[in-house]
């Protein structure tokens, strides 16, 4: 059999983005949780914000840790496999990701071991300006990648010189058109994961009368946040997709399921997209709400898929999906968060087993989301690796074999599945262990040895206690 | 009218300098580790990297998308090629990269992250000395992209630099621990440190025999006239010999910083062999380099941030100055 470098090339790319793209969207929301709890105990003294701040570094660390290695991969991967789009566009992309080092990951891997280690060696201020560096850092790094990004989306400021990108403008190709839009997105969406692991474990805590002081003050703090913030992100996703229609109209229609070009067209909840008949099937559809939705208009005209040749068209089936998977998340993410900061001020919060038990079974959905979200822009911009530009045939390595890439392919799935699998064990191990108890809230350590788990973890699971310092 | 591409260069090397040094002695703490006489030891000497390994490594990922920004010829074409080998590179950076969260978090399964920073750090620095090698030897190329096979990297030359590069990240990691800890952990680094020194100034006498049977531009740079570069083999031998009196008065310092001025000269001297290409045998520095206007955009930034990231970077080195104390370092 004949193997493509092309296609696993584009399997092995998105594997190890997916991958990676999980732990940054966590680490950012939760860098600046961080941060506010260290403030927030700075000025106060209460133990409280000390006991989570502690807690929740342990997490990062553990997080943000994994989120390095993998990003490492990164920085290569342009290289290795798709060496003609890097050289072509290097004098744009290459000066993007190496402001990103300079001004975001040097300042995160350095305040980070002051963060982690140096608690007692320097003064609580610096502690404090450590902590808050770290978060800093996290935004100028998303903020680099998603100009890059964008611009691979949305180009602009450069002209091509035999096939070389050319910079006309620094201004126009690093703030082009979609940045504003996809940097928001995903600002929020960092809040949004970063919250509902926060308020998850929380929760899962009270449910088993566990940290309850403790779990309160984290509610406290995420549920009326998320409340304000889920809304917020539905909105600033509705003006993404009005910039998508402006710029990238192929990638809304695959994205709403539109083939034919038409006014007034309507909201197809369900379908199964086929491309080869150029058709949906088993549609359900609103009329007219998708212009309503797009053009905020009636009877305003959306683009279809057919409104361009085969060859130009993404993949409609994944986009249309995963879409619907981000906005169907979205929806419940906003239902919960409001719920939850309803029963939270009228003091229910705390005696609603039931809501408790939702908020805890959130905690994977962020980064579904995310995933999904990512999906919808990368693989909506296919065939083109920069939109208009280039396409993505035309960026990969040449020298590159099929077996070559998927030798690596299995390499690279091997490996991130020991350290995904190894991580999840130690972030259970650390969840599980929870904050330093409050006074008044003795963790019976022979109570829950009952479980299954501590009797099997043994000596490991009172490992996190004497770590502490 | 200054020469963007030359300062380039300066800021390029540099930068990978850096990486070498820093990263160098953390990796070669990895190296080391299975030899420790115990596991006190063992925790000591991952305490006394793990505040500052996640920046040494940065300095790697700068020396990547540096190269991208101003020479992307390179790095177009030196990826491509070290194909697979960038990929155990990299697989070895990841398990001994997670190696410092999880083996403190871990219980019974201590033993398995203990192998995972070992053998990751040993790994990644062959991948490195294996670079270096390939850099020597040259690449084939046609246009800007490279187009030979999977494996022409792999010779015994790479490999023989290879391994070269593993014993002096070994050397610098043991002076640093000399440097970092007390007690039998330091009398153990004393013992190991005079055998890899000379085991370094072997691969040194091999590599510079070597080198210039396997490429005739580093011959005719050395033997075609005799000149100033021949104060950098004759400086070596003074360092190395100055380095190994040191370990012998049981200095705590001077050992580390010696290998370091060690590693400076190779760096340079080998610079100076394959002067001035990028991507020999045809193609220079200045055949590699981007626009102009991307080269100037970057070096504002560059000459503005570099300082302040020296200036953060040696405070936090200045934090964590001082012995590793015993039980101290994972209390977060």
């Amino acid at each position: 059999m004949e193997l493509d470098p092309l296609l696993l090339s584009r399997i092995q790319f998105a594997f190890v983005v997916s991958f990676h793209a999980i732990f940054p969207v966590f680490t950012i929301g939760l860098a600046t949780y961080i941060a506010v709890l260290e403030s927030l105990h700075y000025r106060t003294g209460h133990p409280d914000y000390l006991r989570l701040s502690i807690f929740w570094t342990r997490v990062f660390a553990l997080v943000f840790g994994m989120g390095v290695v993998s990003g490492i991969v990164m920085s290569f991967q342009f290289g290795t496999n798709w060496s003609t789009f890097s050289y072509q566009a290097a004098n744009f992309i290459g000066p993007v990701l190496s402001y990103e080092v300079v001004t975001a990951f040097f300042l995160e891997a350095t305040f980070l071991g002051v963060l982690l280690f140096g608690r007692n060696k320097v003064p609580p201020g610096v502690h404090l300006f450590a902590a808050c560096m770290v978060a800093i850092g996290t935004f100028i790094s998303s903020f680099w990648i998603l100009a890059a990004n964008s611009w691979m989306q949305t180009p602009a400021g450069v002209e091509l010189v035999d096939g070389t990108v050319k910079i006309t403008s620094w201004g126009e190709a690093i703030f082009n058109a979609s940045l504003p839009y996809r940097f928001a997105h995903m600002g929020l969406a960092s809040f949004i994961t970063g919250g509902f692991v926060v308020a998850g474990v929380s929760a899962w805590y009270l449910l088993r009368n566990r940290h309850r002081s403790t779990a309160m003050t984290a509610l406290k703090m995420s549920l009326p946040m998320l409340a304000v913030i889920t809304p917020l992100q539905l909105l600033v996703g509705d003006l993404h997709g009005l910039n998508t229609l402006e710029n990238q109209p192929v990638k809304v229609a695959a994205m709403e399921g539109h083939w034919e070009t038409q006014q007034g067209a309507p909201l197809i909840l369900f379908a199964i997209p086929d491309s080869s008949a150029e058709e949906n099937h088993l549609e359900v559809a609103i009329p007219y709400l998708g212009s309503l939705i797009l053009t905020h208009s009636l009877d305003g005209e959306v683009l279809g898929l057919k409104s361009v040749p085969a060859e130009d068209r993404p993949p409609v089936g994944i986009v249309f999906w995963s879409f619907r998977v981000m906005v169907g998340l979205g929806m419940i993410f906003i239902g919960v968060s409001l719920l939850g900061a309803m029963q939270l001020l009228r003091g229910r919060l705390e005696h609603s087993p039931r809501l408790l038990r939702v908020i805890s079974w959130m905690i994977p959905l962020p980064f579904m989301a995310v995933l999904a979200g990512w999906f919808v822009t990368e693989v909506g911009r296919q065939p083109w690796i920069i939109h208009g530009l280039m396409r993505t045939s035309e960026g990969i390595t040449p020298s590159l074999s099929g077996w070559m890439v998927l030798a690596t392919l299995i390499g690279y799935i091997t490996v991130y599945t020991i350290v995904f699998a190894a991580g999840l064990t130690y972030l259970r191990r650390v969840i599980l262990a929870g904050p330093e108890p409050g006074p008044g809230e003795h963790e019976n350590r022979s109570a829950h040895a009952k479980r299954p788990w501590s009797a099997v973890g043994g000596t490991s699971d009172e490992r996190p206690a004497q770590e502490r310092s | 009218m200054f020469d963007l591409t030359l300062i380039w260069i300066v800021i390029i090397g540099i930068s990978v300098f850096m990486y070498v040094l820093m990263d160098g002695f953390d990796l070669g703490v990895g190296i080391l580790f299975p030899f420790a006489p115990d596991d006190s030891a063992r925790d000591d000497l991952m305490n006394s990297v793990a505040p500052v390994w996640d920046g040494n490594e940065t300095w790697l990922v700068l020396g990547g998308t540096g190269l991208l920004a101003a020479f992307p010829m390179i790095y177009g074409v030196f990826l491509p090629a070290l194909y697979i080998g960038v990929f155990l590179l990299l697989a070895g950076l990841i398990f001994r990269g997670i190696a410092f969260e999880f083996r403190f978090k871990s219980g019974s399964n201590r033993h398995w992250w203990d192998r995972s920073f070992s053998i990751g750090s040993t790994v990644a620095a062959f991948a490195q000395g294996a670079v270096v090698g390939a850099y020597i030897q040259g690449f084939e190329v046609e246009g800007f992209s490279y187009v030979g096979g999977a494996f022409d990297w792999l010779t015994p030359f790479t490999v023989m630099t290879g391994i070269g590069v593993v014993a002096g990240y070994a050397l610098l990691g043991a002076t640093w621990a000399i440097l970092k800890t007390q007690g039998e952990t330091r009398d153990w680094a004393y013992r190991i440190a005079p055998t890899l020194l000379a085991v370094v100034m072997g691969f040194f006498l091999l590599v510079s025999i070597w080198t210039p049977l396997a490429s005739e531009h580093v011959r005719a740079r050395w033997f075609d006239q005799v000149s100033l570069l021949w104060a950098f083999p004759a400086l070596t031998v003074a360092m190395a010999a100055w380095t190994l009196h040191k370990l012998r008065q049981r200095s705590d310092a001077a050992p580390f910083i010696g290998s370091m001025i060690l590693f400076a000269l190779f760096y340079f001297g080998l610079l100076a062999s394959m002067w001035p290409y990028a991507v020999p045998p045809e193609h220079t520095f200045w055949d590699a380099a981007s626009d102009p206007g991307s080269q100037l955009f970057l070096l504002l930034g560059m000459l503005f941030l570099l300082p302040i990231i020296l200036g953060y970077t040696a405070w936090s080195y200045w934090v964590f100055r001082g012995k590793v104390r015993p039980g101290e370092g994972y209390g977060h």
